[in-house]
């Protein structure tokens, strides 16, 4: 079997999804591109379901956020056909403002854990998700910590005096 | 014989039949040397703290032979590793539920101050929440640490007045923690 | 005390099940995970996981901290294998500035992470020895850990949380007192590792404690995204050190350990033999060392590598690129990288998105044991509660690395 490379790859998705695929690069040999939403679900269904793509391994579900964008939340799925040996890398991005997406659980079961993870971060809400429920942080917590506006240190702490740190 | 030392006798008045010595002396080199360690290991220190349990440090030379799991049995707590405020509140349950007199180690930068975690979710050093007796630095400390740590506690031990869990300073300080 | 809380009924309590607080502080845990469970008498019948007690915010500090900052955090993810999480790390980083590393460099990396790879297992095998009841192997075990923890402090100084090398390279040589005591492990391990397999390997009571507990099939266990020794357990040959070499891993002759029905034993019996393929693997990178140029330890890339410290006080250039590196004035480029080591658990990745500045724009770690853990409440499900206990064992997993 001659093995599958990333532009074969980007070939196919092409030529199944067309434009609904966009920017497609190559950051450091790792095939990468962007969908919107509404297709997800069906682009990571197509790549895991393919006879000859097999992405079958969901190597990892997690969120960045780009305050500065229209859409600023982002959603980055990194997937592995471990029988080609190789990885791809989609992204999501999503409004500010409740954003939403389809959930990938019902695909991979172990997408669960890593969506709930990604909820507990960044509030994105994954759809059809069986307990989308706060995982690291206290279930009381009422922010998402790895946003940009939220601060690094505890803002309640009083002990830590600014001029001692130059602030 | 043996070359295993054993404690030595407490200064006292000695006699033909009879060695008389202040209560508090006898009472704390007793408890000075059989202390019954409940370690609470969240993370790196608590695998540096299986090392100390380990065949090569041996913890248990110290009178520490039975690390006890369950809060109402021990003396001592070991508190080995970050506490993150999620585990705030279960720490000092476990405290609340340990009988006086009791002691407190906190092993580690995690456990004395919060360390090199100093983020919203990490509680900045377990005085926070509980009273602390000894203080151990190091991330992790070294096995020798810990074991300096224990017999900083043994000393503590050995001097500590029967009365102070009753005198009016010890309950201003669990007041101070709203533990009573 | 008021009884008003207690509601009598005239239910049968042998009908009822029991909800059993298994953690977070329970000793039979190794760590601080908790699991609610449904026992009806000594078989669980569902169970819910809560993890996050050592929550640690990793990747939010990580946005704060220059590159050479993060290797800190990343000891203190998986303390039992830290090295490798740390050239993991530095691997990634090297990956996003284009660094090309010396062989020598490699290999030596290849030998810490290996090491690594041995106190992760050994500390793994031998406290499911210990849940078993078998205590001697794991005080065999850890005598030797010992020695795994002298070599790494020969290196770098510290035992546990190591903070090994530098991105591109390593802090100093290793002297030849390491090389010796990495030598005397290789020639003493072996030995005991033998004796801790004719403890367990063969022993009626083990295999019936642990043969058939816990069995997974292969599908369910790529469904679930486990990586690592128990998915070799199952038999899919996937490791990252064959998949995607890393740190020249192809010049090495070495082979996956895979099992066929992925229990308990199974993986006892992968892990262990991994220790095997390491010690193989330590040998040849100790022979491809000699081979090459003596004293090269880092990258040629002074823009990037930490100078040492008594270069700093004497030399003006490397000053200044001490004072850049420090001061987080380095050249990165704009770009997103992910890089995946076979850690002690499985696949840990580092998904780095840099956008220029001294620190990540966004740090995620791929991390085995959170992923491998998200099995255990519906595997648990029908098993009795002391299988389950050597369930969590042989899934080894790292609270710290759990909950980042």
């Amino acid at each position: 079997m001659d093995k599958l490379n990333n532009q074969a790859v980007l070939q196919k998705i092409t030529a199944r999804f067309g434009e609904r695929i966009t920017i497609a690069t190559e950051p450091a040999g790792l095939l990468t591109f962007e969908t919107s939403k509404e297709n997800i679900v069906e682009v990571l269904h197509y790549l895991k379901e393919d006879e000859e793509l097999q992405f079958n391994f969901l190597t990892d579900i997690t969120g960045i956020h780009y305050p500065e964008q229209a859409l600023p939340i982002g959603v980055v799925y990194h997937l592995h056909s471990l029988t080609n040996n190789i990885r791809i890398r989609i992204k999501v991005f999503l409004e500010a403002d409740k954003p939403t997406i389809a959930s990938a659980t019902p695909l991979w079961e172990g997408a669960n854990w890593m969506e709930r993870e990604t909820y507990d971060f960044f509030g994105i809400i994954f759809e059809g998700h069986p307990n989308l429920v706060r995982i690291l942080n206290v279930d009381d917590m009422t922010v998402f910590p790895m946003r940009k506006e939220y601060p690094l240190e505890d803002p309640n702490r009083v002990d830590k005096k600014d001029y001692f740190f130059g602030r | 014989m043996s070359d295993i030392k054993l404690v030595s006798a407490p200064p006292g008045v000695e006699g033909s039949g009879f060695f008389a010595t202040a209560l508090d002396k006898a009472v704390g080199i007793a408890r000075a040397n059989s202390l019954w360690p409940l370690p609470f290991a969240t993370s790196c220190c608590g695998i540096e703290f299986m090392a100390t349990m380990g065949s090569h440090y041996d913890f248990a030379r110290f009178g520490s032979e039975r690390p006890s799991f369950s809060p109402r049995q021990a003396d001592l707590l070991m508190v080995m590793g970050t506490i993150a405020k999620k585990m705030g509140p279960i720490l000092r349950q476990v405290y609340i539920q340990m009988a006086e007199p009791r002691w407190v180690m906190a092993v580690g930068a995690c456990a004395s101050s919060g360390g090199i975690f100093d983020s919203y979710s990490v509680l900045q050093g377990i005085d926070e929440i509980i009273p602390v007796d000894v203080y151990v630095p190091g991330c992790p400390p070294r096995p020798e640490a810990i074991i300096d740590g224990l017999t900083k506690i043994q000393e503590l031990v050995r001097n500590e007045s029967l009365r102070r869990r009753e005198s009016p300073e010890y309950k201003a300080l669990l007041g101070k923690y709203g533990i009573l | 005390m008021s009884h008003n809380h207690l509601v009598f009924t005239d239910n049968d309590p042998q009908n009822e099940t029991t909800t059993l607080n298994l953690g977070p502080t329970h000793p039979a845990t190794h760590g601080v995970f908790q699991n609610v469970l449904e026992m009806d008498g000594e078989r669980i019948v569902s169970g819910v996981s809560t993890i996050g007690y050592i929550h640690r915010a990793f990747e939010k500090i990580a946005e704060h901290r220059p590159f050479y900052q993060i290797t800190p955090l990343t000891d203190r993810m998986n303390y039992c294998s830290s090295p490798i999480n740390n050239m993991g790390w530095h691997m990634t980083v090297e990956k996003l500035l284009d660094i090309k590393m010396p062989k020598r460099v490699d290999y030596m990396r290849v030998i810490v992470m290996e090491l690594a790879r041995i106190s992760d297992h050994l500390i793994c095998n031998g406290i499911l020895g210990v849940d078993t009841g078998a205590f001697s192997g794991f005080l065999y075990l850890m005598e030797e850990r010992e020695h795994i923890y002298e070599v790494y402090e020969e290196i770098c100084g510290a035992r546990l949380t190591t903070n090994i090398g530098r991105i591109g390279g390593f802090e100093r040589d290793f002297n030849d007192i390491a090389f010796a005591k990495i030598r005397k492990f290789l020639k003493n391990f072996p030995p005991i590792l033998k004796q801790f397999e004719t403890l367990f390997n063969r022993n009626r009571i083990f295999i019936d404690r642990t043969s058939g507990i816990a069995a997974v099939d292969p599908e369910t266990a790529l469904n679930y995204s486990w990586s690592g020794p128990i998915l070799r357990a199952t038999g899919v040959d996937y490791d990252v050190r064959i998949n995607e070499p890393y740190s020249s891993y192809e010049d090495f002759d070495f082979e996956i350990p895979v099992g066929t029905s992925g229990d308990v034993y199974d993986r006892f019996i992968v892990r262990n033999e991994e220790m095997w393929q390491s010690l193989r693997i330590i040998e040849q990178a100790l022979q491809k060392i000699e081979k090459e140029p003596k004293g090269v330890f880092h990258a040629d890339v002074p823009e990037f590598y930490l100078p040492p410290k008594e270069e700093v006080y004497n030399n003006m250039e490397a000053l200044i690129y001490h004072f850049k590196i420090v001061m987080g004035e380095i050249d990165a480029p704009k770009k997103e990288v992910y890089h995946a080591v076979e850690g002690g658990n499985g696949e840990l990745g580092f998904y780095l998105v840099s956008d220029g500045g001294r620190s990540p724009y966004r740090l995620h770690f791929r991390r085995p044991s959170f992923i491998n853990y998200q099995m255990y409440a519906p595997m648990s499900r029908g098993m009795l509660l002391s299988d389950a206990i050597l369930n969590m064992s042989s899934l080894n997993v790292i609270a710290g690395e759990l909950d980042a």
